[in-house]
């Protein structure tokens, strides 16, 4: 039987390699690299470097949704700590700036964790308050204008380079490790699952539920705040008004993508960053493709449809099983 | 087939069924013969596949080979909505109906009195009063379903079954939640439509049950088929020997004799123990190497009471103490952390996580009371789940299966496994045993027995009076949430725990198994 | 202001903020849209400088993008009998009966930025806006003249696609290039108005037109997504403003500070200055009674490098871009 089993994650591999493929036909010279200003460049490296927002954010994402949660207020996360960034940039050491930025990811998350595990709030209503609020806050921030900087410290961050690699993409990199390491070096990611796939059980077998709920708020809020200072840095500027606009979706759509389910429990932090890949990889392909804008969303939706019907259960014999067994028990 | 030379045609004919699920073959060449106007036991432990037949006959399941014929007639319903038009109903545990809506629209579903497109709602309400009327109960049909009992609820699924003009009715575990005067009505009714012709499938662990009710009896294992018989003819050992293909003891161990008991130390203490409006005040003593039951009917205060002493509730009065020193206990966490286990009532949504892994599920409590800084390794995990699943007998062996796939007897050890595995000082058991086919039934009975003389202390709530009778050092008796009496050494027995039950004029609405 | 309307944000109705006009011989409200962009901020400035010029008391309400706001704004400057009524309209129907009420009060309605409804025509007594196919014109000109003779391949930053700015600007482009066949439009992509999606789009230019060198000329529907492009342009190791012309629209103060840094080439101004027109035209027809025409076009300027950038920047800077 398990032979027969796609092993998990063989879909989301799979859906990249095709779309790849594709976009290397609408575009010849798609896997062409060269160095540029000490930094490689090429389309690639553009579906990293763009993707990396969304990873970010995907990384907080994919663990909130473990705990059958969401997260709709990290693009607004985005724009607070892209406009606290920006605003303190050219007057201040990058770690102030990071620090600031990243505190005030950390206060969001603690927020949106407060109203879902102390006051019990549905998470889809409590990350929605900060969602509006937040873009607010981070417009009173701005008051309404886009703030630039030229802090080369922070434009470093955006634009610079290590060892050729984009500094985004190796940040997105290393916060994979980093949260990898954290979620299952440490019993975390068990204690996440456990909680996600049922609460009530793993209450009573003596899991914190709530310290565990209140934690993936604060990493994905922190998450976010990272992406925020990354789009800021990558425009010079912070725009409150369209940083991390609608970022919230793509990022739930790759931890979808990343098939982890929003009913909670198993989740994977890998598939998931695969998951915003795949989204990039897709958006730069229709830019290189030449087709009308009009296209753009319509092309989207078929190959998100497409992947997702990839790794529906329906489609693996083993996976229907478990869906009916559920479906009668319920 | 032994009875091939029955006079009465058969109403249902399923012949040579079989059903895989990926490479697990859940059916094998099964036959099933229902007559009309018979009660048919189907019967089999766990994962034997009544539910799978239940379900390839009612079209929920897909069949891979093999015929249905209803009075002669080949079917092969796609769903349970086109079994139920064929004329086969099927009325679950779980009553699937809309709890929302009032008796008459449940019964009435799809098929309301219309005039001019309107609902008409007072012929609808009438017509329902008159259906249930024929099954004895006069209840408020405009009030919603979910406001009534569990039985009325599986009376007005059948009613409305039977209504549809069901010709075959399957009944799976419906007694499970019911006590004894709603048993005996269900009864009442299932023998009046039998005798109306419609023939019942009755799916149930309670052998009482089933000698009390049916006409036939038909077991499967593993998939297959073991033997037809009629139930006069069939003594109870000569079942149990087709359920488990083995033999085994009736009763499943003799009391262990009272005394030697005496001198244990004390491991958790709860002096005037309460919480208002929850469960009155008592004082409780669990000592190490002891089996403390609870008895009482249901609502009477046992699952409270269990949830108090291991911190699932938290008390708004009262001390507890372990080994004598005083200790906070107001979060399940903090029973934990004082090496308290507790296996909830209701596996499912309490106890399992059913996607996790048999593994997963075995160290959660364990690796939850070490904290997050201190992860069992995979090895370590490894090792734990294999010898649990080794001790326990946990099948199938298979570490990596979630244990949702699991029957209940197994998902009852794998929590039992959770809490063992975190060596704890005090279990606490609700209802360990229900819902759990005989085979495993014995072995947990036998496993507590075990786990006392390791030293453990046991709290065990059980509805089943001769098993509590049977493990149990000590009975507490509880009604209307308050503790009335306490049982010790040779006191325990079954009239004497239904006389505490029923003092003060109480009446006796539950029966021992003698 | 911004700060301002955002505290307001609570308060469900609008905010009226009195300016102090002293001597003032007229008494104009105007309702606002809000500050949803830093072209709105700077319109909200320059009405005030404006008004403050000719001793206007201007009293503006900002309606936090709502139209029920607005509406409740015009009833009250009603109440307070207003000489005149400045309205940015937030949708373009729904107005006729708050309209019809002023028509009743005789007080004369003036639209600003944006039209409504023609149902409403005879609602209102002059609009003020630009016509957003001649800016597209004005930039198809300029490059046109610039580039001469030889072959240029053009790549096109939209805005988000749908909006009736992105048509419009896109249309008078396409019109103005349309006569000198050396000029083509190679890739058409929204970049949504914004600078982020600006440089993405760029980028992915870059790469599909052989690294930017077959590029000649970047148009962009806003100066924002100007701003993206050119970054995008100077990490591939090109030259805007060299190797690559730029022209896009708006002129707000960044795009500027990129003229001055000779990495930009032209921009064409989305006037902020609304009210001023307004103003003349209200004056005139309340002390001659000259009713204006239906519609008053605000000038369209083109602004090169030639044009002193670093001032411009500097005067604009301050209006809250």
């Amino acid at each position: 039987m398990t032979a027969l089993l796609p092993r998990r994650g063989l879909a989301q591999i799979l859906a990249l390699i095709v779309i790849l493929a594709v976009d290397r036909a609408v575009s010849p010279q798609f896997f062409d690299l060269r160095l540029q200003d000490g930094r490689l460049f090429g389309s690639l490296i553009d579906v990293l470097n763009r993707g990396t927002p969304v990873a970010l954010l995907s990384l907080g994402m994919v663990l909130v949704i473990a705990t059958r949660g969401i997260d709709l207020s990290v693009g607004a996360v985005m724009a607070i700590s892209g406009a606290i960034a920006a605003s303190l940039a050219d007057s201040h050491g990058l770690p102030i700036v990071l620090a600031a930025a990243l505190g005030a990811g950390l206060l969001c998350g603690l927020w949106n964790g407060f109203l879902v595990s102390v006051l019990g709030m549905q998470p889809i209503v409590a990350t929605l308050i900060l969602m509006v609020a937040g873009r607010g806050i981070a417009q009173l921030i701005t008051e309404g204008r886009i703030v630039t900087f030229s802090s080369p410290d922070l434009v470093w961050l955006g634009n610079g380079a290590v060892l050729g690699v984009p500094v985004p993409v190796a940040i997105a990199l290393g916060m994979l490790i980093l949260t990898g390491a954290v979620v299952r070096g440490s019993a975390l990611g068990l204690l996440i699952e456990a909680t996600g796939g049922n609460a009530r059980a793993s209450e009573l077998a003596g899991v914190g539920t709530r310290a565990m709920i209140m934690a993936v708020y604060v990493w994905c809020s922190i998450c976010a705040a990272l992406a925020g200072v990354i789009a800021a840095a990558d425009i010079m500027g912070a725009d409150a008004n369209n940083a991390g606009l609608w970022l919230e979706l793509d990022a739930i759509l790759a931890v979808v993508i990343g098939g982890t389910s929003l009913f909670g429990g198993r989740f994977s932090l890998v598939l998931a960053v695969l998951g915003a890949l795949i989204i990039q990889t897709m958006n730069t392909g229709i830019l290189l493709s030449g087709y009308p804008p009009e296209f753009n969303l319509l092309v989207k939706a078929v190959v998100v449809l497409a992947v997702l019907l990839l790794q529906s259960p329906k489609l693996s014999g083993f996976g229907s099983i478990v869906a009916r067994l559920r479906r009668t028990k319920a | 087939m032994e009875n091939s030379l029955d006079p009465a045609p058969p109403l249902l004919e399923v012949c040579g069924i079989s059903k895989s699920f990926g490479a697990v073959r859940a059916l094998q060449e099964v036959d099933f013969t229902l007559r009309a106007g018979e009660i048919h036991a189907l019967l089999g432990e766990n994962g034997a596949g009544k539910s799978t037949l239940i379900k390839v006959i009612t079209g929920v399941f897909p069949r891979d080979g093999g015929i249905v014929r209803l009075g002669g007639e080949e079917v092969a319903p796609r769903s349970a909505k086109a079994a139920l038009q064929a004329g086969i109903a099927t009325v679950y545990q779980e009553v699937n109906l809309l709890p929302n809506l009032s008796v008459a629209q449940n019964l009435f579903l799809d098929r309301q009195p219309m005039r001019f497109g309107i609902v008409r709602e007072a012929e609808m309400r009438r017509r329902a009063k008159a259906l249930l009327a024929g099954f004895g109960l006069d209840i408020d049909v405009a009030a919603p379903l979910g406001s009534y009992s569990v039985a009325v609820q599986h009376v007005t699924a059948i009613a409305r079954a039977v209504d549809l003009s069901a010709r075959v009715l399957i009944l799976d575990e419906p007694t499970a939640s019911l006590d004894r005067h709603e048993v005996d009505i269900l009864f009442g009714i299932m023998r009046q439509l039998a005798g109306r012709g419609i023939g019942i499938v009755f799916v149930s662990h309670f052998l009482d049950q089933v000698y009390e009710i049916s006409d036939r009896i038909t077991v499967l294992r593993n998939g297959r088929l073991v033997g037809e018989r009629e139930t006069a003819s069939l003594p109870r050992l000569e079942l149990i020997r087709m359920m488990l293909g083995r033999e085994l003891a009736e009763t499943t161990s003799e009391r262990a004799s009272a005394g030697e008991h005496k001198a244990r130390e004390v491991c958790a203490s709860f002096e005037n123990y309460g919480k208002a409006g929850y469960v009155a005040p008592f004082n409780l003593e669990l000592r190490h190497g002891e089996v403390v039951g609870l008895a009482g009917l249901l609502g009477s205060g046992r699952t409270e009471t269990a949830r108090l002493v291991f911190g699932a509730e938290r008390a708004d009065r009262g001390q507890a103490k372990v080994e004598g020193a005083s200790v906070r206990l107001q979060t399940p966490r903090d029973g934990v952390r004082l090496g308290f286990g507790y296996c909830p009532e209701e596996r499912k949504t309490d106890g399992i996580v059913a996607d996790l892994t048999v593994r997963e599920n075995i160290v959660l409590a364990l690796q939850a009371k070490r904290g997050l800084y201190l992860p069992l390794s995979r090895r370590e995990q490894d090792e734990i789940a294999r010898r649990y699943i080794k001790m326990l007998d946990i099948r199938p062996a298979d570490p990596e299966r979630p244990v949702g796939l699991l029957s209940g007897g197994n998902q009852q050890k794998v929590l039992l496994a959770r809490w063992l595995a975190t060596s704890p000082r005090l279990l606490v058991l609700d209802e360990p045993t229900r819902g759990i086919d005989v085979g495993a039934h014995a072995e947990i009975i036998r496993l507590i027995r075990e786990l006392c003389d390791d030293g453990l202390a046991l709290l065990v709530i059980s509805s089943e009076l001769d098993e509590i009778v049977t493990y149990s050092d000590r009975v507490v008796v509880l009604r209307d949430r308050a503790h009335v009496d306490e049982l010790t050494g040779e006191a325990i027995d079954v009239s004497n725990i239904l006389a505490a039950i029923a003092a003060d004029g109480a009446t006796v609405a539950h029966e021992g198994r003698a | 202001m911004t700060l301002k309307a955002l505290f307001a944000a609570t308060a469900t109705g609008a905010l009226l903020l009195a300016l102090p006009a002293s001597a003032a011989q007229l008494t104009i409200g105007f309702s606002q849209i809000g500050s949803e962009s830093g072209w709105r901020a700077a319109e909200t400035s320059v009405s005030k400088q404006e008004a403050a010029k000719r001793k206007v008391n201007l009293k503006i309400a900002d309606a936090q993008q709502k139209q029920e706001n607005q509406i409740k704004a015009i009833r009250s400057f009603i109440a307070q009998n207003v000489d005149a009524i400045f309205l940015a309209p937030v949708v373009s129907t729904g107005w006729d009966a708050v309209l019809k009420e002023a028509k009743e009060a005789k007080i004369p309605v003036v639209l600003l930025d944006r039209d409504i409804d023609p149902s409403g025509k005879d609602l209102y007594l002059t609009a003020v806006t630009s016509d957003s196919v001649h800016e597209g014109e004005v930039a198809g000109d300029w490059l046109a003249k610039t580039v001469g003779a030889k072959a240029c391949n053009i790549v096109e930053l939209q805005g988000t696609v749908g909006a009736s700015v992105a048509t419009n600007r896109k249309k008078g482009f396409d019109t103005a290039i349309a006569k000198h066949p050396n000029l083509k439009v190679v890739r058409s992509q929204t970049g949504d108005f914004t600078r982020a999606k600006g440089k993405e789009v760029m980028e992915s230019f870059i790469k599909a037109e052989g690294g930017g060198k077959s590029i000649c000329a970047v148009y962009a529907h806003n100066d924002d997504m100007m701003v993206g492009a050119i970054q995008a342009m100077k990490e591939a190791g090109l030259k805007p403003g060299k190797d690559i012309l730029t022209v896009s629209i708006d002129a707000v103060p960044d795009i500027f500070k990129a003229m001055v840094a000779g990495e930009a080439n032209a921009t064409v101004e989305l006037t902020p200055n609304m009210a001023g027109p307004a103003l003349d035209a209200v004056a005139a027809f309340k002390d001659k009674g000259t009713v204006p025409q239906k519609w008053i076009q605000t000038e369209s300027k083109l602004y090169t490098a030639a044009d002193d950038p670093q001032k411009i920047y500097d005067s604009k800077k301050g209006l809250g871009y």
